[in-house]
């Protein structure tokens, strides 16, 4: 190649990656500990109820916030989950995705708020954010594996590093997006930081927030089948399988199960943001 | 007015330059370069350009231009939202400038209020929790804040609104909330940024009647910024008129527009619609007057050597009885007849601050000339129908000095 020296960037990763899992391993281990447990504390703890009560409480729910039309396509949608036989199999890639999204909302939300009120996070910030989202997925499922083992745990570390940035970036704009004004407002009665953030930029910044949570939920969604790669059981693991085994009608099963329940949630978060708005942000 | 000649604001030397080269404007601007010169060569912008004014206690004092003057970036630089490049500004006799983050912000919730221009609501809080802001930021009890938010509300007549979100209120309303959260921290001083350039014409008129009405009631220093010259002749004690960052006059209403310092100050003065703010004191000339008790041949005489048709009749402390025409005159001292016998009683008086605008009616028909009459109707001048004429062209040869009439005058008739 025109005589350059080829510069050895693949090694010097590798080299950083051995470094980190020797360096860190023991907080490494720790963190997938708590992962995996937190994950399947929510699959059995879901588990223990019957399906058809769980089925009944997304439809209450999806009644509460929004229409009728959409509760009554939540609950058959998860009794036909159930009647298809992969009750299970959505159990544990629904706790994948509130694992991930609720990661996600924990530090995103912050970083968002954070870089929101300081131009130089900001800075910073955001090609940061460009950089995990336009990486392939498939990409952190490597490091992921040697800092975590195969299992749920890679699978739940790539979803939250795919799905986080909608969470950061919509926190960032809906703060602010909050009209200059108001800014002034605030400034001008003398409010602290913490004031304006707590009752005026906040508040305003709610239905974009939770725009970018129900992104996040869409984007943990759609990193099932990749997690299922590196071994995260579930309805991506169906997928998967069915695909490694040419198997059409599997698939289709599996993939039908994984669209009602993105639309489910999807629905269900886009009308709490709505809600929130109480229409009265003109 | 109350004033005291309190300074309740004393703006010193104060300088915004936005941009990156501070430092080298600055001194450019000392050393007299002009705005665009200094934008040329160093790209940063003249905000304000060492404004000097005090505001004293209880007036309204107006700082007028147009968008670009720099009347926004001065308003704002007092409560410190916008950060003075140099110079001081001594609220109360404290220098803002040097506040601390504390100090300020505590100036700023219990001194100063401040109205906007879009009314900076806040869309996700009812009228009443708009109106609490302020009390609540400086964690006043609920309750406490709850009531003093309702005075407030009460007090620009939006009782019964408490539980409206604002965008089901006009746009006048809404202001309205605007000015009760401002008051509802009981200020010293409001400060009013083009508060009422978004309403139409007719709300906005009835705003600034409020607002004096308020003014007169509560005796607060009000900081008005507008672009519009009626507005600031309406509501200003005294008027700071910027252009390019600069003030280029400070001065009573009449001041301005009597004397204006120069070209720019002129041209902005000349579309006033003079019958609006010029009264019967401004343009009217000595009446000649005879006393009653005279006889005839002594007006008839008076009225040949001044070569005038008609003479006033007025008593000895210079009381108002009527007029009488060379014709009357004339009649009466050939039949041996009184002056009290022969007068005309039916004279058109108005008070001396009467309006140009509304005087036309009353000039175009009366017979003798309008005559200007103090309370208890004692001859102050008259009104001839050149000198009205002349005054609305603009033509300074009949208009008086306006030192020997109140600034108030201007204001109070409507």
């Amino acid at each position: 190649m025109n005589g350059l020296p080829r510069i050895p960037l693949a090694d010097w990763i590798d080299l950083f990656v051995d470094w980190l899992v020797s360096r860190f391993g023991g907080i490494f281990d720790g963190v997938a500990n708590f992962l995996e447990q937190t994950v399947e504390g929510i699959v059995s703890g879901l588990g223990l109820i019957p399906a058809i009560l769980i089925a009944l409480f997304i439809g209450l729910v999806a009644w509460l916030v929004s229409k009728k039309s959409i509760a009554i396509f939540s609950f058959t949608g998860f009794l036909m989950i159930d009647y298809l036989g992969y009750w299970d199999a959505m159990l544990q890639t629904l706790a994948l995705v509130l694992t991930s999204v609720i990661i996600s909302i924990v530090v995103g939300v912050p970083i968002g708020i954070w870089a929101s009120q300081k131009e130089t996070v900001r800075r910073i910030v955001t090609p940061m954010l460009d950089f995990m989202q336009t990486m392939p997925a498939f990409v952190y499922l490597l490091p992921a594996i040697f800092f975590f083992n195969i299992g749920v745990v890679p699978g739940v570390v790539a979803s939250v590093i795919f799905s986080m940035p909608p969470t950061i970036r919509l926190t960032i704009l809906g703060i602010r997006q909050v009209p200059r004004d108001l800014i002034e407002a605030t400034e001008a009665f003398g409010s602290t930081t913490g004031q304006r953030l707590m009752k005026v930029q906040l508040p305003l910044a709610m239905p974009t927030i939770m725009a970018g949570i129900n992104q996040s939920i869409m984007l943990a969604l759609s990193m099932v089948v990749i997690a299922s790669m590196v071994g995260a059981p579930g309805l991506g693991e169906e997928v998967y399988r069915a695909v490694t085994q040419l198997k059409t009608g599997v698939g289709f099963e599996a993939g039908i199960a994984i669209v009602i329940l993105a639309i489910v949630l999807d629905r269900i978060t886009q009308n709490i943001g709505r809600q929130n708005q109480g229409g009265n942000v003109s | 007015m109350n004033e005291s000649n309190l300074k309740k604001i004393e703006v010193k030397n104060v300088t915004k330059v936005f941009g990156k080269n501070v430092k080298k404007a600055t001194q450019l601007l000392n050393s007299g370069k002009s705005k665009n010169e200094i934008l040329k060569t160093t790209g940063a912008t003249i905000g304000v350009n060492k404004a000097n004014f005090d505001v004293y206690e209880g007036e309204i004092f107006v700082i007028m231009g147009l968008s670009g003057s720099g009347k926004s970036t001065l308003v704002r630089l007092l409560n410190r939202l916008i950060e003075p490049s140099t110079g001081n500004i001594l609220i109360d006799g404290q220098d803002v400038v040097k506040m601390n983050k504390e100090q300020l912000r505590d100036v700023r919730r219990k001194k100063i209020g401040m109205v906007f221009q879009n009314f900076a609501l806040f869309p996700h809080r009812t009228i009443l929790e708009n109106t609490e802001y302020g009390l609540e930021i400086q964690g006043v009890a609920k309750a406490k804040r709850k009531a003093k938010a309702k005075e407030s509300l009460k007090l620009v007549g939006l009782e019964g609104y408490e539980e409206q979100y604002p965008n089901q209120l006009s746009g006048g309303m809404q202001q309205r909330v605007g000015l009760a959260r401002a008051l509802a921290n009981e200020p010293d001083i409001l400060l009013m940024d083009e508060a009422f350039s978004a309403l139409d014409p007719l709300i906005r008129k009835d705003m600034q009647n409020e607002l004096l009405q308020l003014h007169d009631s509560m005796g607060k220093t009000i900081v008005f910024i507008t672009h519009d010259l009626d507005e600031a002749l309406r509501i200003g004690d005294r008027i700071a008129l910027m252009k390019d960052g600069q003030i280029v006059q400070i001065g009573t209403p009449e001041e301005i527009l009597m004397s204006p310092s120069n070209e720019y100050v002129e041209k902005f003065v000349e579309d006033v619609d003079l019958s609006k703010v010029f009264t019967a004191a401004h343009i009217m000339k000595p009446a000649e007057t005879v006393q009653v008790d005279k006889g005839p041949r002594v007006a008839l005489t008076l009225m040949k050597n001044l070569r005038i048709s008609s003479i006033y009749v007025v008593d000895k402390q210079n009381r108002l009885l009527g007029a009488i025409t060379a014709q009357g005159a004339k009649e009466a001292a050939e039949t041996g007849a009184t002056l009290q016998k022969v007068m005309i009683q039916e004279i058109s008086t108005v008070p001396a601050e009467t309006l140009l605008i509304d005087l036309f009616n009353l000039v175009s028909t009366a017979a003798v000339p309008v005559a200007v009459v103090d309370e208890s109707h004692r001859m102050q001048g008259i009104v001839i129908r050149g000198a009205l004429i002349g005054a609305l062209a603009g033509n300074d040869v009949y208009i008086n000095n306006p030192d020997i009439h109140k600034t108030d005058d201007l204001k109070k008739v409507d």
